[in-house]
């Protein structure tokens, strides 16, 4: 008896699971900082260039090859030429990749939700020595933010070739959020589909919550009014168009295939190029809702450290100087300073290196991205609220939202193929064949787990998908507008939605995206090429600060 | 000012005193010296039986630390704000708990999962079961028609044979339900 092909039971569920896919943990922690690194409000005007030229037209192919082939990402291509199939295994291999170190992140985030719910949160205060005597060395030097992530969550070893041993409780925590992602694809799309309106509705309450709180938080206007001054001088920056272009096509989340597993549930007659236009927009919008979040938090923590800052200033100039309390303020601070300098100056010159410079500037240029941000910089913004628990549960369910809404894009790019091919699929059922997916990611995945574990999450994160990425867009790309030929891909989609596609979208495919991801991938090859030795950062826990070490091609002898 | 140093005069007799568990010290034996702005200044204890000696600083110090949380809620501050130099406070020892939270709220979570996921998979193998059965019976009720009795519209056809076929059956039911209408 043959089965007809399970569908999304109405179209909302397709564009949710796509929004859920799209808008994941890169719209939260790397928009921001190329917001900042490359001239704040100006940064938009390459970031929308680049969403008309390259992000929505991609979508829309993406969307409408997996639509019109209805089969995952290796069938479709082998239906477009023979020959091709091999794109359709590159794009099954890249989301393997991804899914084995992405789901660490999400396991992260358990970690830091399950430590939520105590008093005080535990990365707010340093942890004493053993003897009691005082705080921890490595704690006082860093913060006991820093020192919660480096040590008591990743207890991280000072080079990659340590590797140490497998962390129990991060592996437990890992094994924890694959059971999650099975739990939501068990049943295919029936369960997917239930699954997306939460994952992608929910992470707009707790944002907007965000919002109406960080705005109203004392600073945040400082972190909003620095992000956001337009620096246009780095628009002449090539680098800036570079990220605007890596941004939107990473951010979409084309070439893993997910995007065409998705649509393969659709119904023919679809109209993917609304959709399209809809989750890219989103997608989008949903970064610079993020990033106004993020800025708000930033100008906060950088105008909490600069007033924690100037006070212990002020404690240290009037203990030293027997002064009488309130003799200093914040304002006066400079011209006292002087004044010190000029009536003690034997007992200042003294105390000079004691006293820090404290620059509300410096404090708002520190730029950071990535697990930094999240777990970092943000724990500290939410340990100084008040009701601190609240916001730092909603937050790392929002992470964990988001984090599981692109693992469910990114199984589903594994398992369409599979449970597409009539082999696999009459001697296994659904359910097995995810659980042993699942179950694979999960065993390598406690890789990342060990001491050293972070150093290779790096070594994923910056390089297993990057280049295949480009490359297998760019066949995509070439081989519907050559190889399976314009024409027949605009009667197709007339036939799909109704009207043939105008003349801005085949411009686009046949052109623009090619010769854009062009030279992306020239650019990105040219980058390796010229710096040489790869190097990373390591965290030294007897000095206390990062220490570039070089890959060694040692290191691969387990 | 005057009130608050009369204080601390008061509250160091105190803790002379149970220190020591002599009765003898008298605030009037707290000595206060170089007294600044800052609200900072040094004192001495004198010994009242011997004249002109003061109780060694072990002693004072040990009075101090055994009454530091009393001195300090006298004044309405903490550690941090009132320090007395060359006294280092003992951080309180952390309360750890038997089982660490984070545990209990990750059973919790995990349980809920597994259930879910032992829930899932059971209904899809009853529904799976289900449609096996159905499938096979309706295979055995077709085979059993087959060999048995002829059908037409699902009515057997003996039953419509009247006077051993003179008439026919389906014509003289024509208005019943059962049959598709002319």
């Amino acid at each position: 008896m043959e089965q007809s092909r399970p569908l999304w039971d109405n179209p909302l569920q397709f564009v949710f699971a796509c929004i859920s896919y799209a808008v994941g943990l890169g719209n939260v922690w790397r928009f921001p900082y190329l917001c900042q690194m490359y001239g704040g409000g100006g940064f938009l005007v390459p970031y929308f260039i680049m969403l008309i030229v390259e992000g929505m037209p991609l979508l829309y192919l993406e969307l409408a090859v997996g639509q019109r082939m209805r089969q995952g990402s290796i069938g479709a291509w082998r239906t477009i030429s023979p020959y091709l199939s091999g794109v359709g295994i590159a794009s099954v291999v890249v989301s393997f990749f991804l899914s084995m170190y992405y789901n660490v992140i999400n396991a992260w985030a358990f970690w830091y939700l399950f430590h939520s719910f105590q008093d005080p949160l535990p990365w707010a205060n340093c942890p004493m020595n053993r003897n009691y005597t005082g705080y921890m060395e490595e704690c006082e030097k860093a913060s006991s933010t820093q020192y919660f992530w480096y040590r008591e969550t990743l207890n991280i070893s000072p080079s990659i070739e340590e590797h140490g041993s497998i962390q129990w409780e991060q592996a437990v925590c890992l094994i924890l959020a694959w059971l999650v992602v099975y739990l939501c694809i068990l049943r295919g799309t029936e369960s997917t589909g239930k699954v997306v309106y939460v994952t992608a509705s929910l992470p707009y309450l707790v944002l907007l919550i965000y919002l109406i709180r960080g705005l109203t938080l004392h600073g945040a206007v400082n972190g909003l009014v620095y992000m956001f001054t337009p620096k246009l001088e780095q628009l002449a920056n090539p680098k800036a168009w570079i990220n605007a272009a890596t941004q939107i096509f990473f951010s979409l989340g084309l070439g893993f295939g997910s995007l065409i597993a998705f649509a393969s549930y659709n119904e023919p007659n679809n109209n993917c190029e609304r959709h399209a236009m809809i989750v890219s927009l989103i997608n989008s919008a949903t970064s610079i809702f993020a990033s106004i979040v993020t800025f708000s938090i930033y100008g906060f923590k950088a105008t909490f450290n600069y007033e924690d800052c100037v006070s212990k200033v002020i404690l240290l100039l009037t203990n030293t100087f027997d002064l009488e309390e309130g003799f200093l303020t914040a304002d006066n601070l400079e011209a006292m300073k002087n004044y010190l300098t000029s009536t003690y100056p034997n007992e200042y010159t003294e105390l000079l290196p004691q006293i820090k410079n404290c620059s509300l500037e410096a404090e708002l240029d520190t730029a950071v991205q990535g697990t930094g941000l999240a777990f970092i910089v943000y724990s500290e913004a939410i340990k100084n609220m008040e009701v601190s628990q609240l916001y730092s549960v909603l937050y790392f369910f929002m992470l964990l939202l988001l984090g599981i809404g692109s693992m469910l894009g990114n199984t589903t790019a594994i398992l369409t193929p599979l449970t597409d091919s009539k082999f696999i699929s009459t001697h296994l059922p659904k359910e097995a064949i995810s659980g042993i997916v699942c179950f694979v990611n999960c065993i390598v995945g406690l890789i990342f787990t060990m001491e050293a574990g972070n150093y290779w999450f790096d070594i994923f994160n910056d390089y297993a998908a990057t280049l295949s990425l480009l490359l297998i867009v760019l066949v995509e790309t070439i081989s519907v507008c050559y190889v399976y030929g314009l024409r027949r891909f605009e009667k197709d989609l007339h036939v799909m939605t109704g009207h043939k596609p105008s003349w801005y979208w085949k411009i686009m495919w046949a052109f623009a995206s090619p010769v854009l991801i062009v030279s992306l991938f020239v650019f990105y090859l040219t980058d390796y090429i010229l710096t040489g030795t790869l190097k990373y950062q390591a965290w030294d826990a007897t000095q206390l600060r990062y220490t570039r070490y070089i890959y060694n091609s040692s290191l691969f002898n387990f | 000012f005057t009130g608050l140093k009369y204080l601390f005069r008061a509250m160091v007799a105190f803790a002379m005193r149970r220190y020591s568990s002599k009765e003898t010290t008298q605030i009037s034996n707290v000595l206060l010296c170089n007294v600044t702005d800052r609200v900072s200044f040094w004192f001495v204890v004198a010994d009242s039986s011997k004249n002109v000696t003061t109780i060694p600083r072990k002693n004072v110090e040990a009075a101090i630390r055994m009454n530091r949380n009393r001195i300090n809620s006298a004044f309405l501050l903490n550690d941090d704000t009132l320090q007395f130099l060359k006294i280092s406070s003992t951080l309180s020892p952390p309360i750890e708990p038997s089982l660490p939270i984070w545990l209990i709220v990750f059973g919790s979570v995990l349980c809920l999962i597994l259930g879910g996921i032992v829930f899932l998979i059971v209904s899809g193998i009853r529904q799976r079961q289900k449609k096996n059965q159905a499938s096979a019976e309706a295979e055995n009720l077709e085979d059993k028609h087959e060999t048995i009795v002829t059908t037409e519209n699902g009515i057997p056809c003996d039953t419509l044979d009247f006077k051993a076929g003179h008439i026919n059956g389906v014509y003289a039911a024509a208005d019943d339900e059962r049959f598709t209408p002319l």
